[in-house]
């Protein structure tokens, strides 16, 4: 699903964010990418999503190898993951149902297939009945909810998350972890690269922990392994 | 691409407008100013210009004919008229009709010319008229060959001069109408363009959700279609309706005789036309050629 092999990225500042990574991600896998700050997570995710090219070496996702596509492929590749962040990233002069509609009409759904399917999402994340609301009328985790929604509604094979609920309380990241555990257990992969010392060592699975650009522990069911 | 999602480029182009009230209001507000300023630098320049035409059209060539010639002498004579190219009309005017025609265009002061009636001194003439007013000189040069024309009248002097004024007039009219017309585009591509910067955060967002370059385009680009065109309405309404005003109170008052406005109908339909593709233009083109930045990778 996912392979990172021998992967460096070194900034043109002279900081080595990944070096030599090498690894494989399953079909079907939770995955949680950890490490301090600056440790080179963020860039070990934005590779996956093709925001950032490595400047050695091949990442394989959903068989396609991101350094060698073109920038005006990205989109097309994109449509295939789904992408949840920190800052949630929802067009704020749209709807909630808009911003989750807009993922569909990107890929051209037939008109007639979008509302049922938005809405269908919608429920699942709990926000049918605030479909016509605009994203500043929610809370954070009500906000994050519609991101997460927007991330699946193409039926994607891989969901990438970057720091999901570090802008939220506690509370309402266990909201956000039981979605996105509903959706792995529907067979689709996640990444969630996070810093929740909590949720990592109560719900566990796969822990790929990286500093100084390198994975330093790669462990099913690990734990968080660091102070917060 | 579908048509469903031209469709759908249509509807969002129209709710981005709503969505962005204020900046829509500063985009429409600066085509119409600049529209506005165009719109009526192009209505007092085509005026002119057709008051010029009026002057320049009305320019005759007069050949006046020897005393000596005859009757066959006059027909070679108009044979040899007609033959210069550039010529367009040949009439003959005998000396008496010069003669009343004088004493008419001097009005009460023509009396004195009454006497000479019985032994007139002026002499046979032909009016010619040439295709484009442009030739005058040209032809009047060619007449003056002709034998047994004794001399030629054009306006001498006044002609070339008058020529060279509507040829001044006329570039200075281009130049500056270029000039607005490369402010109106800059200003409002720049009104856009800050607009756009404002949404830079929605583009990349669109990005990320795996929308391509074109279908990020194409609503910004039917937003600047619609920016233009609304901007273009203010302007073309009150020209319209001035310019009708203008024309109704100001046509009574003119006496001179080339001193004319172009008639309403057709005229307010071609500016109306001009500044509607103008707005048009520049919306699309700025709206281009702003999002154009955020699309590079």
């Amino acid at each position: 699903m996912i392979e990172m092999k021998d992967v460096s990225k070194t900034y043109p500042n002279g900081v080595v964010a990944a070096n030599g990574i090498n690894v494989k991600i399953a079909k079907g896998e939770f995955v949680y990418v950890v490490g301090p700050s600056g440790a080179g997570k963020s860039t070990f995710i934005k590779m996956m999503y093709r925001e950032e090219k490595p400047s050695k070496g091949n990442i394989i996702v959903n068989g396609i190898n991101l350094p060698s596509i073109r920038n005006s492929k990205v989109p097309l590749f994109r449509r295939n993951i789904g992408m949840v962040f920190q800052d949630f990233k929802l067009l704020e002069k749209y709807t909630v149902y808009e911003n989750v509609a807009f993922a569909m009409e990107v890929i051209e759904t037939d008109p007639a297939d979008i509302k049922p399917r938005v809405m269908e999402v919608l429920d699942l994340v709990g926000l049918k009945h605030k479909a016509r609301m605009k994203p500043t009328e929610l809370s954070g985790g009500e906000q994050q909810r519609v991101a997460i929604a927007r991330s699946i509604v193409n039926d994607p094979k891989v969901v990438i998350a970057d720091e999901p609920t570090g802008n939220l309380d506690p509370e309402t990241s266990w909201d956000i972890m039981n979605i996105f555990e509903e959706i792995n257990r529907r067979g689709t992969t996640l990444v969630m690269a996070t810093h929740n010392k909590d949720i990592v060592n109560n719900i566990k699975h796969r822990v790929i922990a990286i500093e100084g650009g390198r994975i330093v522990r790669d462990e099913q069911r690990g734990e968080y392994g660091y102070e917060n | 691409m579908k048509i469903s999602t031209l469709g759908r480029h249509f509807r969002e182009s129209f709710k981005n407008i709503a969505r962005n009230g204020w900046m829509t209001f500063a985009s429409i507000s600066a085509v119409t100013v600049t529209l506005l300023l165009v719109g009526v630098f192009l209505v007092i320049m085509m005026n002119l210009n057709h008051i010029a035409d009026n002057v320049q059209n009305d320019v005759e060539i007069k050949a006046f004919l020897d005393n000596a010639a005859d009757d066959a002498d006059r027909v070679s004579i108009e044979k040899d008229l007609k033959k210069i190219s550039g010529v367009d009309t040949v009439v003959f005017s005998p000396r008496d009709k010069e003669l009343d025609n004088l004493i008419d265009d001097l009005g009460d002061s023509g009396d004195v010319f009454k006497p000479f009636e019985q032994d007139n001194p002026l002499r046979d003439a032909y009016v010619i008229k040439t295709k484009s007013p442009e030739d005058v000189i040209k032809v009047a040069k060619k007449i003056e060959k002709i034998e047994l024309v004794q001399s030629v009248n054009y306006g001498q002097g006044f002609v070339e001069n008058l020529f060279s004024f509507v040829d001044i007039a006329r570039n200075i009219g281009l130049v500056l109408i270029a000039g607005l017309l490369f402010t109106a585009m800059f200003l409002i591509s720049n009104t856009i363009k800050i607009t756009i910067v404002a949404r830079s955060k929605e583009i990349e967002i669109m990005r990320l959700v795996g929308a391509t370059n074109s279908f990020i385009r194409w609503p910004f680009f039917l937003e600047g279609l619609w920016l233009g065109v609304f901007g273009s309405i203010v302007p073309i309404a009150l020209i319209s309706i001035f310019y009708s005003q203008l024309y109704t109170w100001a046509m009574p008052q003119f006496t001179i005789k080339y001193l004319e406005m172009l008639p309403t109908g057709t005229f307010i339909l071609q500016v109306s036309t001009v500044l509607l593709l103008l707005g048009a233009i520049i919306g699309m083109w700025g709206s281009l050629m702003s999002v154009r930045k955020f699309l590079k990778i």
